[in-house]
């Protein structure tokens, strides 16, 4: 590109290059250091929602990439603003979520000065992101932003930080706008090795007890077609993992639902079964392989992910695959039709039939009864009908989520937005509002809990003056419910520091005094009709205090630590931990 | 334990050093020494870490470090396949009447005495870290008053160059089964 550019200032340079990288929304707070990028934000295209919080900004930001695929982009300015970041970007970071957050910095000439509001944002952000950068000259700006875009979205998607001193953002510079980038230590695989892929084809055929277990990575990849046609080429059944929910639709044949910690016994015990795993995109968490000694202790593993440090891990693998999982999955499914042409294809009959024989035997179940408290997941179920089973789903962390995921029956990717790896209470009602402002055309409902909520409801101010209108389902147990459940199962039932209690904030004079309707259920009588006036409302954010049985735990359960095998049922089968040094950890 | 030597090839850029070394720390290595300087190539830096290897493998370090934006390349260098050295300053407390028996342990050792006072003599010795290792337990007796080392530095032995290295690329791509 010709030298000499337009002359811009580094603030009207970051907000040209957003343009270019197709950014439509910011999340974000400005404040002193940040100030002069938000001069030029007045003649942008970009939309700027102005959160309660920058940690909302970030959890908003991360919905709206999640619910999109695009990337997300929150701002804060230096010092707290940029602090309050950390908990989104390494949220990210966990869940792979591509990210760009701009933070503002002290003039360059203090830097290192402790100024006022400096924090070594970098430095902090540094192990919770893909990469940083501060930029210390302004024409590096736009060669910065695309790189920063380019390495969240590429890849194993991730977070990155962009860190602006004030001075930078002053200066005048000569706008160039290069779209290739020259970063000679990052290219990731994306084409799988296609001796790789055979190998794995051979295995597939062979195998008697094949089980897809999957995960974000086909979010990420938009890999749910090419899934579908593998799953049903091999009639090879599925799981979806907590971040994979949706992927495959709950409602096919071949789909088992969600395996782990509170994944229901067909799942779970499909995997320990399994003599063929087909991994992609998931990375046998702790909280799916249970002990790991004990996982899946006959099955071999294809284990196919863009991440080559995730192969290997923490299961040893028979078939690595390093790439994309929408392109090695398409090689999967095409290369699988092609030799069962020539080979036949296998006959899994028995082990489906096994498989449908467990669900019909041991189902996901609660009871709700007439007049008794609401079940939460009583709550859920009616949320799936509300909602004909089409809207897009965000959810806190703890047994709500649990409840959400298990009982809502997901058939799109992207429907099912949650905190998965670090397991962030507080994220639903930011991500929500981002996941709107992605997916206008859609119904977002978060299922919160009363303790996550409490973490970031004054964002419902933010869905007010921005007209973002969401639907807000608190499972309200009045508990810190999940942290409840333990103490109750392995710490013989010594609550510490558990009680919130149910009346306390007013759920529905909170939404009213946050520009949002409230509406309360206490009985389950009430549930349909307070979720008919919920759905009849569109423009306006709704909160819904369901008042739901404290005492309700979450089952099925592995206790952490303990082998899949020892997947407990139901309350009946617990049998109470009450010596703390054998009490696993939460 | 055992100790492991890596080479590896980063961009010139800031904060390049924080984050390699925070990385072992983060995934749960010690490292035991750590060279950095320039290469033949202006922007390029080398480093050359020994890390202490116990139960975990090193390979997911070496994974992660792979994924670093700023890194180029990453190798482990086996002991025999490569060439290490390491470069020490020993200051050694000698009586006038000891000094000829020191004078005498460096020769062998092929150091050299780059420092000299009243009761003091500084030591130079390069060569692989066992070497100094040794000369160091020699001179222990006499006392040592300070020293200083490197950390080690090592290239493969042979024609090719580390960004000519096929088996580096090993954690990049595909492994095979
Ligand atoms: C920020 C944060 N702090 C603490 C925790 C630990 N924790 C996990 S679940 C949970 C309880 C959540 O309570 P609530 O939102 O009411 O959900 P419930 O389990 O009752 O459905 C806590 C405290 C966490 N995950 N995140
Ligand atoms: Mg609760």
């Amino acid at each position: 590109m010709a030298r000499g550019g337009e002359k811009l200032t580094g603030a009207q340079a970051l907000f040209r290059a957003l343009e270019l990288e197709g950014v439509d929304t910011v999340f974000g707070i400005p404040g002193g250091a940040i100030l002069p990028a938000y001069d030029p934000l007045l003649e942008s295209s970009i939309r700027h929602v102005l959160t309660r919080h920058e940690q909302g900004a970030g959890h908003a930001a991360e919905g709206y990439a999640h619910a999109t695929g695009r990337v997300g982009v929150a701002m804060a300015t230096s010092g707290p603003g940029g602090c309050n970041l950390v908990t989104p970007l390494a949220d990210a970071m966990m869940d792979s979520i591509p990210l760009v957050a701009i933070t503002g910095q002290v003039a360059t000439a203090v830097v290192g000065n402790d100024a006022f509001q400096e924090a070594y944002m970098t430095g902090i952000a540094m192990p919770i992101t893909k990469q940083t950068w501060m930029v210390t000259d302004a024409n590096d700006v736009p060669r910065v932003v695309r790189e920063a875009f380019h390495v969240a979205s590429t890849g194993r998607p991730g977070p990155v930080l962009i860190d602006l001193p004030k001075d930078v953002l002053i200066s005048d510079m000569r706008f160039e706008w290069q779209e290739s980038v020259d970063l000679p230590g990052y290219r990731p695989t994306t084409r799988g090795s296609m001796k790789q892929v055979k190998a794995a084809v051979d295995l597939i055929l062979r195998a008697e007890r094949p089980v897809l277990y999957v995960g974000g990575g086909i979010v990420r990849s938009d890999a749910s077609d090419e899934l579908r046609r593998l799953a049903e080429t091999g009639d090879l059944p599925v799981v979806t993992t907590l971040m994979g929910r949706g992927v495959f639709p709950d409602t096919h044949p071949l789909g088992l639902g969600m395996p782990g910690m509170h994944g229901n016994y067909t799942a779970v015990t499909a995997m320990q079964r399994a003599d063929l795993l087909i991994a992609i995109g998931v990375r046998f968490d702790d909280r799916v392989t249970g002990n790991l000694a004990g996982f899946a202790p006959g099955a071999k593993v294809i284990h196919v992910d863009i991440d080559p440090a995730e192969i290997g891990k923490n299961r040893s693998v028979d078939v690595p695959i390093v790439g994309d999982a929408r392109d090695v999955t398409a090689a999967l499914a095409r290369e699988l039709a092609k030799l069962q042409e020539e080979r036949g294809r296998p006959d899994h009959s028995a082990w489906l039939g096994t498989l449908r024989d467990w669900q019909e035997r041991f189902p996901l179940r609660y009871r709700q009864e007439d007049g008794g408290p609401i079940k939460p997941q009583f709550v859920v179920e009616r949320i799936y009908e509300a909602t004909r089973g089409e809207a897009t789903i965000v959810s806190g962390v703890g047994q709500h989520q649990m409840w959400a995921s298990q009982f809502y029956r997901f058939t799109r990717p992207r429907q099912w937005i949650n905190s998965g790896g670090l397991g962030t209470m507080g994220f639903a009602v930011p991500a929500a509002l981002g996941a709107k402002v992605g997916r206008p055309d859609q119904r977002v409902v978060a299922i919160d809990g009363d303790g996550c909520f409490q973490m970031t409801a004054q964002e419902l101010a933010t869905s007010a003056t921005e007209s973002i209108p969401i639907t807000v389902a608190i499972l309200n147990n009045g508990y810190l419910g999940m942290v409840r459940q333990w103490q109750e199962l392995f710490y013989g039932e010594r609550y510490s520091q558990v009680h919130l209690t149910q009346d306390t904030p007013d759920f529905v004079k909170l939404a009213e005094a946050m520009g949002a309707v409230g509406l309360r259920a206490e009985d389950p009588g009430d549930v349909d009709a307070v979720l008919d006036k919920a759905m009849s409302i569109t423009d306006r954010t709704v909160v819904i205090d369901f008042r739901v049985d404290p005492s309700e735990n979450v089952f099925p359960m592995v206790p952490a630590g303990a082998s899949n095998d020892d997947i407990i049922l139901g309350p009946e089968g617990v049998r109470p931990v009450n010596d703390p040094a054998e009490a696993p950890v939460a | 334990m055992s100790l492991h030597t890596i080479s590896v090839l980063v961009e010139d850029q800031p904060g390049v050093l924080t984050q390699v070394s925070s990385l072992f720390a983060r995934r749960g290595f010690n490292i035991h020494s750590l060279a950095v300087g320039t290469t033949e190539r202006p922007g390029l830096s080398r480093m050359t870490i020994v890390v202490e290897v116990t139960t975990k493998p090193l390979e997911q370090v070496t994974k992660q470090l792979n994924k670093l934006i700023h890194v180029i390349k990453v190798v482990e260098l086996g002991e025999t396949a490569s060439v290490e050295r390491e470069l020490a300053l020993v200051k050694v407390r000698t009586k006038p009447e000891q000094r000829f028996q020191v004078v005498e342990l460096v020769e062998i050792f092929r150091g050299r005495i780059v420092d000299v006072a009243q009761a003091t003599v500084t030591i130079e010795v390069s060569g692989p870290s066992a070497k100094i290792d040794a000369l160091c337990e020699l001179l222990e007796p006499y006392g040592l008053v300070e020293m200083v080392r490197t950390g080690r530095i090592a290239l493969g032995r042979g024609e090719r160059g580390i960004r000519d290295r096929d088996r580096l690329r090993a954690a990049k791509e595909p492994a095979t089964a």
